[in-house]
């Protein structure tokens, strides 16, 4: 198991050495002179001719990205070429933001979304499977900003009990999150719908049934058990996603986020920044999964990694 | 055994239903019978003929709708269909268990093989955790799996099917239950593992005086286990009779059909005799034919067969059978 670890951790360097070459060239290839973007509209051409020398701009493309890897071996993200400011220092500045949104949407998101797939798996073509259904398909298709402004309109301008949007307190935090956990909520509640209405028909489902258990010990030590792994697997990609960061709850909640900094660094053209945010978003992305692939061995003893 | 004691288990008039989107499926169709104490009962039939059916009804398995269960289930005094969901959870794998036909998708493979076991003995027999782990392993020792207390540690996949199939032997065994379902125990087994595990049910069921269904559409298993058969055909009995009888004289012509299919390896046998066939089809629920059921099949069809039902003529005790052949 160890060796696994160890062995997917190496793997991961092709990945991102991957992610850098595939994001630096398509960054140089979008329209616009990030010198130009810096130096303002009033810059002169020295100006920006000078700007461009500064940030290594003049030089071959594939000679910039050795230089790029080079530092980035060294673990050196670049400076922000708006803030002059350490990449990894903004990133860092963050990242905890995202991250908290992130678990808060998540944990929200299958405290609701399991318990209402297994009701509805349990009781299926009932009224309450097709209220389940029926929230999750609202869940699932509106569009997120419009939800959150809804909910900024009712709870902080009507009845003021949280706060539109910033940070600093717990009451800060259960907007943005409900709002991103209505989505994912909705995706694993019809996700463990599905999953767990085809485990509830399988044969040993009969056998506990068989020896007289209890209906809820049948489903949540039998059957529930069985039906994690497409769940586990649902989440654990969800949950990636929230840490890249949710660019529209970000602006709606005006929550210093990762999703946002991305979006203005790429309308800034500010290469580093872009740079250094997309590969820590790809290694967290990518430990996220190692997370999930390991819990699988937990939830299934007949998954053995050599 | 005393034939004329109160039964064990007495079925008067059940009926299956499933309501299906092509209509209602008559899967049992009214049918009668009776379990001793003790004794082994052979249920056979073609695929389809109802005989699980007739065990999950009993067990009250069946997911309520889309299945319909009428008629009585008297055990123990009780009918079981009157019974509320909690009493009939107390008589599931306390009174009466089973055993199911597939042993590699019977048993949960996410739950070590002893706590499998384990948890009806607690639920039942209201022991602590350890007290039932360690019946498990007695049980599964007694069930002849080596090693009993690695085993039931280990999962699953780590058994074959014969081994799996004497877990879920252990299973049903333990807690000491007065009847069996056995719902094809061996079909899904290899010939050499279907006689061990056959003797082993035979030999528990004589040590701990556990009357057995045996649910099986194979006459070989019949012959060496049971006491007393029931013909089944299209949801109905066709046919009742003492093992013996059934096998020296079959009165049906679908059970002489059943006999007749049946390879014989050996003695008394022309060297050229073909295997007989019943020819044509199990009929479709949704659309029995009128009269007998089993008359488009039958080599002996008159007349009235198509159209009027025969009804069961008692021959003796235990022994009945479906035909207007017998009537005259």
């Amino acid at each position: 198991m160890l060796n696994y670890v160890i062995k997917r951790l190496f793997s991961m360097i092709p990945v991102l050495v991957g992610i850098s070459i595939l994001l630096f060239f398509m960054l140089r290839m979008l329209p616009g002179d990030p010198a130009q973007v810096l130096a303002g509209q009033m810059a002169s051409p020295e100006e920006i001719e000078t700007i461009r020398k500064q940030l290594g701009l003049d030089r071959p493309v594939y000679e910039q990205y050795l230089s790029y890897l080079g530092r980035l071996v060294r673990l050196d993200l670049g400076r922000s070429a708006r803030t002059q400011n350490p990449v990894i220092e903004e990133i860092w500045a963050r990242l905890p933001n995202t991250a908290l949104l992130a678990v808060v949407a998540i944990g929200l998101a299958c405290l609701f979304g399991i318990p209402a797939g297994v009701i509805s798996a349990v009781r299926p073509y009932t009224w309450v499977d097709y209220a389940v259904t029926m929230g999750a398909l609202f869940g699932i298709s509106m569009p997120v900003f419009w939800l959150g402004l809804m909910l900024v309109v009712v709870f902080a301008v009507v009845l003021r009990w949280l706060p539109a949007g910033g940070t600093g307190s717990w009451q800060h935090v259960v907007l943005p999150s409900v709002t991103l956990a209505s989505f994912v909520v909705a995706f694993i509640a019809r996700m463990t719908r599905s999953t767990m209405l085809e485990t509830l028909s399988l044969d040993y489902i009969s056998t506990a049934r068989s020896k007289g258990l209890k209906e809820e010990v049948v489903v949540i030590k039998h059957a529930l058990k069985n039906a994690l792994i497409p769940i586990v697997t649902v989440v654990g990609l969800q949950f990636g996603l929230l840490l890249g960061g949710a660019v529209l709850t970000e602006t709606v909640f005006a929550w210093p986020g990762i999703g946002r900094l991305i979006v203005d660094s790429i309308l800034a053209r500010d290469y580093p920044v872009i740079q250094g945010t997309i590969l820590i978003f790809g290694l967290l992305y990518i430990l996220v999964n190692l997370a999930v692939d390991i819990l699988y061995v937990v939830i299934d003893p007949r998954i053995r990694y050599e | 055994m005393t034939v004329n004691a109160e039964p064990l288990l007495r079925v008067e008039n059940l009926y299956t239903r499933f309501d299906t989107m092509d209509g209602v499926v008559t899967a049992v169709d009214g049918i009668d019978f009776d379990v001793h104490a003790g004794e082994t009962l052979g249920l056979v039939g073609e695929s389809g003929c109802g005989k699980s059916v007739t065990a999950l009804s009993i067990l009250r398995l069946l997911r309520c709708p889309p299945a319909r269960i009428e008629g009585r289930i008297l055990f123990g005094g009780r009918d079981l269909l009157q019974l509320d969901a909690d009493a009939v959870r107390s008589v599931r794998g306390r009174e009466i268990s089973m055993i199911f036909q597939e042993p590699m998708t019977s048993l949960n493979p996410v739950l070590a093989i002893g706590e499998q076991v384990a948890e009806g003995v607690r639920l039942h027999q209201r022991l602590s955790r350890r007290e039932s782990w360690q019946r498990a392993v007695e049980m599964l020792q007694k069930v002849q799996i080596p090693s009993p207390e690695i085993r039931a540690a280990q999962y699953p996949h780590k058994f074959s099917g014969g081994m799996r199939q004497r877990a879920m032997i252990a299973m049903a065994l333990s807690c000491g239950p007065k009847l069996i379902l056995a719902d094809e125990p061996t079909t899904a087994l290899d010939v050499t593992i279907q006689a061990q595990i056959m003797s082993l049910m035979m030999q528990l069921k004589q040590e701990l005086n556990t009357a057995i269904v045996l649910i099986t559409h194979d006459l070989g298993i019949v012959a060496e286990t049971a006491s007393r058969v029931i013909v089944m055909y299209a949801g109905q009995i066709m046919e009742e009779a003492p093992v013996r009888d059934l096998f020296k004289d079959p009165r049906h012509p679908y059970t002489r059909g059943l006999l007749g299919s049946v390879p014989v390896i050996g003695r008394g046998q022309r060297p050229n005799r073909r295997l007989q066939e019943i020819p044509g089809m199990v009929p479709s629920p949704l659309r029995m034919p009128a009269g007998c059921r089993f008359h488009p099949r039958c080599p002996q069809v008159a007349p009235r067969c198509c159209h009027e039902a025969p009804p069961m003529v008692l021959l003796g005790e235990h022994r009945r059978v479906r035909c207007w052949l017998e009537t005259v």
